[in-house]
């Protein structure tokens, strides 16, 4: 049986060597996820901002939706882009299917939920503390969005995170309309899912390690981020 | 209202940048190119990493493999998301062109069936040769077998045999049938785990790194026959098919070259695909 150690070294070795596939799998997990996160921030931010702030009918409805959204398996929602996208579906003109950019839309719709609902709850606890505030000021609606988004910016760089790393540790949904093709739509979590189904639990348990590594990395610019522009606020 | 328009808006924004990143792919637009569906026994045995670079180079058209089980292939093929479809499960192939979705069925290329279980085989198939008696023998001793149970090709086969051998495994399922309903190497490794017989196809077999104690107890029975078939996805029901790159795979698939490039490749010095379609 394959032990932990052999892991450790043929993550070590995949690391030493930089092996060209690597990179491109690499490379083509942080394009994907990375984008699916953009988009989901340009969606998810704005609209809970929104459903924090405003008051409107069935609200609690809205904000129960987001919430449930977020444990959406990842596996359906590859079934339904793939649906939508296939040629026999509605968008299969667009030609999408096993593309990136398919890809990036499974994640988008797997990650928008997550950050709508972690940043209504954030600006939703700030409403409160600035409310009277703007209010006051004559803020509108919009402003205020964009008020409430700008003073949570720290909190919500957290809740990008958390998309991201939904986002790069799926495999349900990116293998079902990515289709897994070698140069083209392989990615880190599928490309351990194929590891494992030929047995090579040593390489597919290496590729786990760099693809942690990869989700540290990613923390750490973020966090380095943060740092700055906490100081850049104080200064 | 608003919430519906915001919410197509925010649809076709994505799709739109979506869209525009794909573009911007090295691979996705400037070679041409066409997706096959086929079967995880092609892509796990390495033989279409050997395969198809020889293509590749001789045509400059690139071939992309989604390799999923022969039922979901079928099906993807059959939703026109595929030029090519290379699969193992004839009946079902030759329905597939029945209903219009396939130009024609060539067969390509045969392996075979191996039933593979513990050392120590409680059940003493080991040498028996004929398959009907070693799976009516699995059965009779309660001995776990795990099955695919995902609709694909080698999970059709199996089927078969048990209906040969007069059994209806169904009927133990979750007691000594255990069905989980994935890919053949995920399915070797679950009967590594719990040292099940189950019944891979040969090529598989070979290249599986995680043999654990499994090891080939019934083979060479002519009922364990496994033939590959390949057949371009029909054009006229479906206009995106690549149909003049898709043929050429096909024809050169089925060429003297191609038929000897399949015969070429092995692992551990086995030939693991014998073509036939000469």
């Amino acid at each position: 049986m394959q032990d932990l150690g052999g892991a450790f070294g043929e993550a070590l070795r995949l690391i030493v060597q930089l092996d060209r596939d690597l990179l491109e799998i690499v490379g083509l997990s942080l394009r994907v996820s990375l984008s699916a996160v953009a988009l989901a921030a340009l969606i998810g931010l704005p609209l809970g901002a929104v459903v924090a702030i405003c008051r409107f009918p069935g609200k609690a409805i809205v904000v129960a939706t987001l919430n449930t959204f977020m444990g959406l398996p990842p596996v359906v929602v590859g079934l339904v882009v793939y649906l939508m996208l296939s040629r026999a579906g509605p968008l299969g003109e667009l030609g999408l299917l096993y593309t990136p950019s398919a890809m990036i839309v499974a994640q988008t719709v797997l990650v928008t939920p997550i950050v709508a609902a972690l940043a209504r709850q954030t600006v939703e606890d700030m409403r409160s503390e600035y409310w009277e505030q703007l209010h006051a000021f004559g803020v509108g609606t919009g402003g205020m969005v964009a008020t409430l988004l700008w003073e949570a910016r720290l909190s919500l760089v957290t809740v990008l995170l958390a998309g991201f790393g939904r986002a790069v540790a799926e495999v349900g949904a990116v293998i079902i309309v990515g289709g897994n093709i070698n140069h083209v739509t392989r990615v880190m979590t599928t490309a351990i899912a194929l590891e494992t189904s030929k047995g090579a639990l040593d390489l597919a348990l290496g590729l786990g390690i760099v693809l942690l590594a990869l989700v540290l990395g990613v923390n750490g610019l973020a966090s380095g981020l943060r740092g700055m522009v906490a100081r850049h606020g104080h200064a | 209202m608003f919430r519906r328009t915001f919410l197509k808006a925010a649809l076709a924004a994505v799709l739109i940048a979506a869209a525009a990143s794909g573009h911007s792919a090295a691979h996705a637009e400037d070679a041409s190119f066409i997706v096959v569906q086929s079967t995880t026994s092609t892509q796990n045995s390495g033989l279409f990493d050997y395969l198809l670079p020889i293509f590749t180079e001789k045509t400059g058209i690139e071939v992309r493999v989604v390799a999923v089980g022969t039922g979901q292939a079928i099906k993807n093929a059959a939703n026109g998301d595929g030029d090519v479809l290379l699969v193992h499960a004839k009946a079902a192939e030759e329905a597939f062109v029945a209903e219009g979705n396939g130009v024609e069925r060539f067969d390509l290329m045969y392996n075979d069936f191996v039933i593979v279980g513990p050392a120590a085989d409680p059940a003493g198939i080991a040498g028996t040769g004929d398959t009907a008696a070693a799976l009516q023998a699995i059965a009779a001793s309660g001995a776990t077998f795990a099955s695919r149970g995902d609709d694909s090709g080698t999970h059709k086969a199996e089927l078969k045999l048990w209906q040969a051998a007069g059994v209806d495994p169904a009927a133990a399922s979750g007691e000594w049938y255990r069905e989980t309903g994935s890919g053949m190497g995920a399915t070797l490794n679950a009967a590594a785990g719990m040292g099940a017989y189950t019944l891979p196809d040969r090529a598989t077999w070979v290249a599986f790194e995680n043999k654990g104690d499994l090891q080939i107890l019934t083979e060479g029975d002519t009922a364990l026959f496994n033939q590959y078939g390949v057949i371009l996805v029909n054009p006229e029901k479906f206009p995106a098919v690549k149909a003049a790159e898709g043929q050429q795979f096909v024809d050169w698939l089925l060429s003297e070259e191609g038929q000897a490039a399949i015969a070429a490749y092995q692992v551990d010095g086995q030939q693991l695909f014998f073509p036939n379609a000469m």
